[in-house]
């Protein structure tokens, strides 16, 4: 396990060192001007010459990704091209919406999703188990910002319930304040994740069902329940946290793309509004800390996958 | 069937949990509706207007937060404020400040001539980003006698030297860090920034003239134009500064709960011709594309009944205004005849590099339609803000853009034949410089109405039409500028039934 532990830290920071490279390397291959978006129709050469000074795109690239590199080291993200500002502090403060967005929708998608998954296996036979595998079909084509607009039309808009965008002034201080207006993100999210999260976990519950081990139990005298819960749980676990680990990941980026149909001042927003001015700093810090999400997400759930199961983590060289 | 009673109970107490952070959650926000919510489109980048900080910061902060010697009021006159008064030597060079009396910083320091000759050179300084930089050339000296004198002097004469100061914003000499903090003279203090949504005013209790209408007024920011006019509709903003979709519209004309105001804007929209290449170097072939153009249905398709015909590159707000649509009709007999008479009586083909952002595309959809009957082929090239910059503005590589112009007064630009545009015409740079070197405004007005006429009449461009400035608002709020020349949103005067 500690062998495992070892080489999967250190995968995990050659694929972080390799996608720090890939960020920097694409943002630059870009065509355009940073300088540009600090310009008016009115611009001097005079000021045109500022903007580019400002924006430092004026020097080598390789010089400018040292510099990146090696504030990075320290903890230290830069300063935005245009509005000259800090860009940790900013994507921390984006972070206090987006990081409960995520884990409070995955952790709605993902009770939804159980007893939705093991209903429609279960009674697969029956009106609503064949309404749940047909929702969860049809979710999973949904984009999420259409479903987005689609409940604030609803219950904005029309009946009025709950706002249709924006967050407190004051963040969490009033936390009542801030999970009303980030409802209807999260049921947004919640729903278009658990329709994936159901088709998993329907499927496991079946392979489950129609396994060997199953039939030996109740054969030997074990209730139908009572066996699906003693071995089923565990060994229907198994194919779903690898799959937790990704559909976590994948709740993150919907909840990145949400915010800008609530209005949310997350991560999303500000990659958005970044992207659009090519203030490289910013893109980079978002890309930055979001990659290190993603893989300590992943790294976690192959961790999780080996606690839980016992084949994997005797064998050594069990890992992908 | 147990465990599904079970599940139902479970789904039951979860909506009743929300439900109830929902209600608790009215009762706490109800307290706050003293303040005026307000929903904009721009937010500022930071809270520097000679750093970058765009049109979002001069909207929140002009005449807010920051005043400047003079203000340009909601109609276009210009007005003292922090100065009292002033002198100008009979040469027109030396102008002479009295500053008023008991006007101190949000900080608590009083205003002294000091502060304002550090405000005026910061605008001035090398790495300003300030748009009006080059309008303050002239500028040779400025020198403080006492506390409550400015003396500054120009090298050459300059009419619209008080206009201009009206952009500078008197800014406390001793602050630092201006980028995420404030230090003016205005009847708002800064509240809370929350970057990504909203910006908050607070009533400055100190200010030196008539104190603000409200104590708080919160602007809250939108990327997406649907997102703000839902905001609207449910109440959770009051006043939309400046509405960008006619679309959006619709649900406020006809309800009684809300007021469309269509002021004056200054944002003008234009089709660019390169007046250095061929074929639009030649008049007549410039003033045959001008007459195809309907301008009044491109107007109607794009905004309805709102938004005004411009025949030149003056809006009505200017002071040297005058109707001149029919310098250029729309007839496209006679645009045939133009085109003949230019030497292209078979038409031509040009690229049309539109920006890819509303309104231009449909712009270029309908010149390119417009054009078709009188044989002039357009090839649509659209491209990024950015590219636009790169290509159009800085390279000058381009036949023919499209492009809004947003400040007032700006027909000057076609007085500097090495603007993007190139428009040559020795004679109307010589008005334009005897316009900024005239003694009194009247002059200025006379000499720029040339200009004016002579543009027209060489259709240096197109000019297609004059965007609405529309402001919605809830129907119990009043006190609200309705024109927002320049940006700005006066919000001292708004107040809530």
């Amino acid at each position: 396990m500690i062998v495992y532990l070892l080489r999967r830290s250190a995968f995990l920071l050659v694929s972080f060192l390799i996608a720090m490279v890939a960020i920097f390397v694409l943002l630059r291959l870009l065509p355009g001007d940073p300088s540009n978006a600090l310009l008016s129709v009115t611009a001097t050469p005079e000021q045109i010459a500022a903007a580019q000074a400002q924006v430092g795109a004026d020097r080598p690239v390789l010089e400018q990704f040292l510099t990146w590199f090696g504030q990075l080291a320290q903890f230290d993200l830069g300063e935005s091209f245009i509005s000259s500002l800090p860009v940790g502090p900013e994507i921390a403060a984006r972070l206090s919406v987006t990081i409960p967005l995520t884990l409070i929708s995955f952790a709605v998608a993902l009770v939804v999703s159980l007893v939705a998954g093991v209903v429609a296996a279960t009674r697969s036979d029956r009106w609503y188990g064949i309404l749940i595998s047909g929702f969860s079909q049809l979710g999973v084509a949904v984009p999420v910002f259409w479903v987005g607009i689609l409940l604030v039309s609803v219950f904005a808009v029309g009946l009025r319930w709950l706002p249709s965008s924006g967050f407190p002034r004051d963040d969490w201080a009033d936390p009542a304040d801030a999970l009303r207006s980030l409802t209807l993100p999260i049921v947004t999210v919640a729903l278009v994740m658990s329709a994936s999260l159901t088709r998993y976990i329907r499927s496991a519950t079946l392979d489950v069902m129609g396994s060997d081990y199953l039939r030996s139990a109740r054969a030997q005298g074990s209730g139908y329940s009572e066996a699906l819960w003693r071995h089923g749980v565990r060994n229907g676990a198994v194919p779903v946290i690898s799959i937790l680990g990704i559909e976590l990941a994948t709740t993150f980026l919907g909840a990145v793309v949400v915010e800008s149909v609530f209005g949310l001042p997350g991560l999303g927003s500000m990659l958005l509004r970044a992207i659009e001015q090519h203030d490289y700093p910013n893109i980079q810090g978002v890309l930055f800390v979001s990659t290190l999400v993603v893989l300590i997400i992943g790294f976690v759930a192959d961790i999780a996958q080996r606690l839980v199961d016992p084949r994997l983590r005797l064998s050594i060289s069990g890992n992908r | 069937m147990k465990k599904h009673t079970a599940f139902v109970a479970l789904g039951l107490a979860t909506t009743l949990l929300l439900a109830g952070c929902a209600s608790g959650a009215d009762s706490s926000s109800s307290e706050g509706a003293s303040a005026i919510e307000i929903g904009s489109l721009y937010e500022p980048q930071n809270l520097s207007n000679f750093g970058g900080g765009g049109q979002g910061v001069t909207e929140a902060f002009n005449g807010n937060v920051y005043e400047g010697l003079y203000k340009l009021t909601d109609d276009g006159s210009v007005e003292p404020l922090l100065a009292e008064s002033e002198t100008v030597s009979e040469d027109g060079l030396t102008y002479t400040f009295t500053l008023h009396d008991g006007v101190s910083f949000h900080s608590g320091k009083a205003l002294t001539s000091a502060d304002v000759k550090a405000s005026i050179e910061a605008v001035l300084s090398e790495d300003s980003q300030s748009a009006r930089k080059s309008s303050f050339s002239a500028i040779s000296t400025i020198e403080t006698p006492d506390d409550a004198t400015v003396v500054v002097t120009l090298a050459e004469r300059s009419i619209s030297f008080i206009y201009n100061l009206s952009y500078i914003w008197i800014i406390n000499a001793d602050a630092t860090d201006l980028e995420t903090t404030e230090d003016g003279t205005g009847p708002y203090t800064l509240g809370e920034w929350t970057r990504g949504s909203s910006l908050s005013l607070e009533r400055f209790d100190d200010y030196w003239g008539e104190a603000a209408s409200t104590d708080e007024v919160v602007f809250n920011y939108f990327t997406d134009a649907t997102a703000l006019s839902n905001a609207l509709l449910t109440d959770e903003i009051d006043i939309v500064t400046s509405v960008q979709s006619p679309d959006a519209l619709t649900q406020f004309t006809d309800n009684a709960d809300y007021v469309v105001s269509d002021g004056e804007s200054t944002t003008k929209e234009i089709l660019v011709f390169n007046d250095r290449v061929a074929p639009f170097d030649n008049v007549d072939v410039r003033k045959a594309i001008y007459s195809a153009i309907d301008t009044e249905k491109l107007l109607n398709s794009i905004w309805g009944d709102y938004g005004t015909l411009i025949g030149s590159m003056v809006p009505p707000t200017d002071p040297w205004y005058e109707d001149l649509t029919q310098e250029n009709p729309y007839d496209v007999e006679l645009a045939k005849q133009l085109l003949a008479s230019g030497g292209q009586p078979d038409g031509f083909e040009f690229t049309l590099d539109t920006p890819s952002y509303d309104p231009h595309p449909v712009v270029a959809e309908f010149v390119k339609s417009e054009l078709a009957k009188i044989g002039v082929t357009v090839n649509i090239n659209t491209i990024s803000s950015d590219e636009w910059y790169t290509k159009v503005y800085k390279a000058q590589d381009f036949t023919a853009t499209l492009q809004e112009h947003v400040n007032d007064r700006d027909v000057v630009w076609y007085g500097n034949p090495d603007f993007y545009w190139g428009y040559n015409n020795p004679q109307v740079a010589t008005w334009v410089d005897e316009a900024e070197a005239s003694a009194t405004t009247d002059e200025q007005t006379e000499k720029l109405k040339l200009v004016n006429q002579q543009i027209a009449a060489d259709a240096a461009s197109v000019w297609l039409y004059l965007y609405p400035q529309i402001v919605v608002a809830s129907s119990d709020v009043s006190g609200y500028p309705v024109n927002g020349l320049n940006s700005q949103f006066f919000v001292y005067d708004i107040v809530t039934e």
